[in-house]
């Protein structure tokens, strides 16, 4: 990958900031946008803002169960605002590590 | 004055670690009560081979009191609440436990009603789950009256019991389906929320590829989010569509009703937060989490809570005492993928270490680990005789201890964490 965001800090794999730290709300909308997400609207910062939230207190991203559960956004609006998978770009956006999924 | 001991589940966790505690507790240093709400203990691995004829209803099933050893108080009784502040467990018979240790291992609910649809007209009929008994028994007779077109195998989302009993049940289904001539005109397809058929990397190649050679679809990043079970349509949040002739699904699983009655006890799924390494619950230093009920990001399964039923009976004696707990768990976790035609794979794993090749228990074997053998197969078969005989009795199985080990793995080159 090549893109103006992997320049700037150092991402892994898939493209989830290895250092939450480096993260800003510029570099947010940087991400969304190369991610398809042309604006982020009020909605969309609620669920990102959550999940940095959650992680940064807890150690874990929430599923996406929990994320309509607790963030007042339910599930379907989540796939609307974040299409294929909500917990995975959120997390993207909000520069935390990809949620491990429970297994 | 004796020590009061309650633990909530007389299932896998309940019934191990009471009676573990029991044989390390003097009768004179402390009671033991287990609180459960029927006395059916399901062998729940044997859920995946009813609805293929592989196992009767009634050889999986027995007594819980019957599991429990003498000395331990068995109660028939729902749970109506944990008060924390209080120390006490209400029962709904208007009964009260006084504790001085609580153990949750009160497992994991299945939640179909949570997916709109789900269990509307078509449930049972054109919908199914082998999740708990009566739906692995239903399950059995619509797969016999099967007669070709599309099976789909669903996990609605995460997390599960036993992550690798979907792929098991494709795996079978596949067998099931030659055996009676008909797979031809039969497409199988496995639906995940996942990226991959597995939330591991390596064991998620590998079962891909062996899903590829048995012509099983997989659909992956699918989450369900409604079921029409008269027209045979499961459609995904995000619009996509998959018609079935029949659905076999895994429903979403949160933790026991009573938790979410609990003030200050449960997440938002219903499930107990706990330290991961010491099993001690977030909310109080005196309850402690076992098994499915909790939260952690460890495998729900059989093997896990043996693994941690090892470590907690030490630690709730060092509670008792007012000692320092010993974070020792690393959330090692085995299982055995059963993947039809009498054979079967192994995993070996934890935390830290995803399921990579190699050999178990040792570097000799004698078991392969992600690789198809009939060793394995029978490895499955007699863990059910384990179970009741060695496992629930409180028994440390030869060889396999709760730390994970490494010297029979293929580590090099392997990332950390999964």
């Amino acid at each position: 990958m090549t893109d103006v965001v992997t320049e700037t800090v150092a991402v892994d794999a898939e493209g989830f900031l290895l250092d939450p730290s480096q993260w800003d709300h510029e570099l947010a909308e940087r991400i969304a946008h190369e991610a398809g997400i042309p604006l982020l609207t009020d909605r969309h910062w609620l669920v990102v803002e959550f999940m940095r939230e959650r992680f940064l207190t807890s150690g874990t991203a929430p599923s996406i169960r929990s994320l309509g559960k607790e963030s007042g956004v339910p599930v379907k609006e989540l796939y609307e605002l974040f299409p294929k998978g909500p917990a995975k770009l959120a997390a993207k956006i909000g520069g935390i590590p990809k949620p491990r999924g429970c297994i | 004055m004796r020590k009061q001991i309650v633990i909530l589940g007389g299932g896998t966790g309940g019934t191990m670690i009471a009676n573990r505690l029991r044989k390390r507790l003097a009768s004179s240093d402390a009671d033991i009560h287990v609180v459960d709400r029927d006395n059916r203990h399901v062998y729940q691995p044997g859920l995946l081979f009813v609805p293929f004829g592989l196992a009767d209803p009634d050889e999986i099933v027995r007594p819980r009191r019957r599991q429990l050893h003498r000395g331990i108080e068995f109660h028939e009784d729902e749970v109506e609440s944990v008060v924390l502040d209080r120390d006490r467990v209400l029962l709904a018979g208007g009964h009260e436990l006084a504790y001085d240790v609580l153990v949750v291992a009160s497992g994991a609910r299945l939640l179909p009603e949570e997916t709109p649809g789900m269990t509307g007209p078509g449930w049972g009929e054109r919908v199914s789950t082998f999740y708990d008994l009566e739906g692995a028994v239903r399950t059995r007779e619509l797969l016999d009256r099967f007669d070709g077109g599309r099976l789909v195998v669903d996990i609605t989302d995460m997390p599960i019991k036993c992550p690798v009993a979907p792929i098991e049940f494709v795996f079978l289904a596949d067998w099931y389906l030659r055996e009676r001539g008909i797979r031809d005109r039969t497409e199988i397809v496995l639906a995940t929320p996942l990226d991959g058929c597995f939330t591991k990397p390596i064991a998620s190649k590998h079962l891909t590829h062996l899903l590829g050679e048995k012509g099983i679809d997989v659909e992956v990043e699918f989450s369900a989010g409604e079921v029409d079970g008269i027209g045979g349509v499961l459609t995904s949040y995000d619009g996509r569509t998959i018609d079935f002739d029949l659905l076999v699904t895994v429903p979403l699983h949160g933790g026991a009703a009573f938790v979410g009655r609990s003030v200050g006890l449960g997440d938002a799924l219903d499930f107990v937060p706990a330290d991961p390494h010491t099993l001690q619950a977030t909310a109080r230093p005196n309850v402690f989490v076992l098994g499915d009920a909790t939260d952690l990001p460890s495998s729900k399964a059989g093997s896990v809570t043996h693994f941690e039923a090892e470590l907690l009976d030490r630690n709730i004696e060092r509670a008792l005492a007012g000692r320092e707990l010993e974070a020792g768990f690393d959330g090692h976790a085995n299982c055995f993928i059963e993947t039809g035609f009498h054979k079967a794979l192994l995993i070996d794993f934890n935390y830290e270490t995803e399921p990579v090749p190699g050999r178990f228990p040792t570097a000799l074997g004698p078991l392969p680990l992600l690789h198809e053998s009939q060793l394995n197969h029978l490895g499955k078969l007699f863990f059910q005789w384990i179970y009741w005989h060695a496992l629930l009795p409180g028994r440390d199985l030869p060889l396999v201890g709760p730390n994970m080990p490494t010297a029979g793995k293929q580590l090099a080159g392997v990332a950390e964490g999964g």
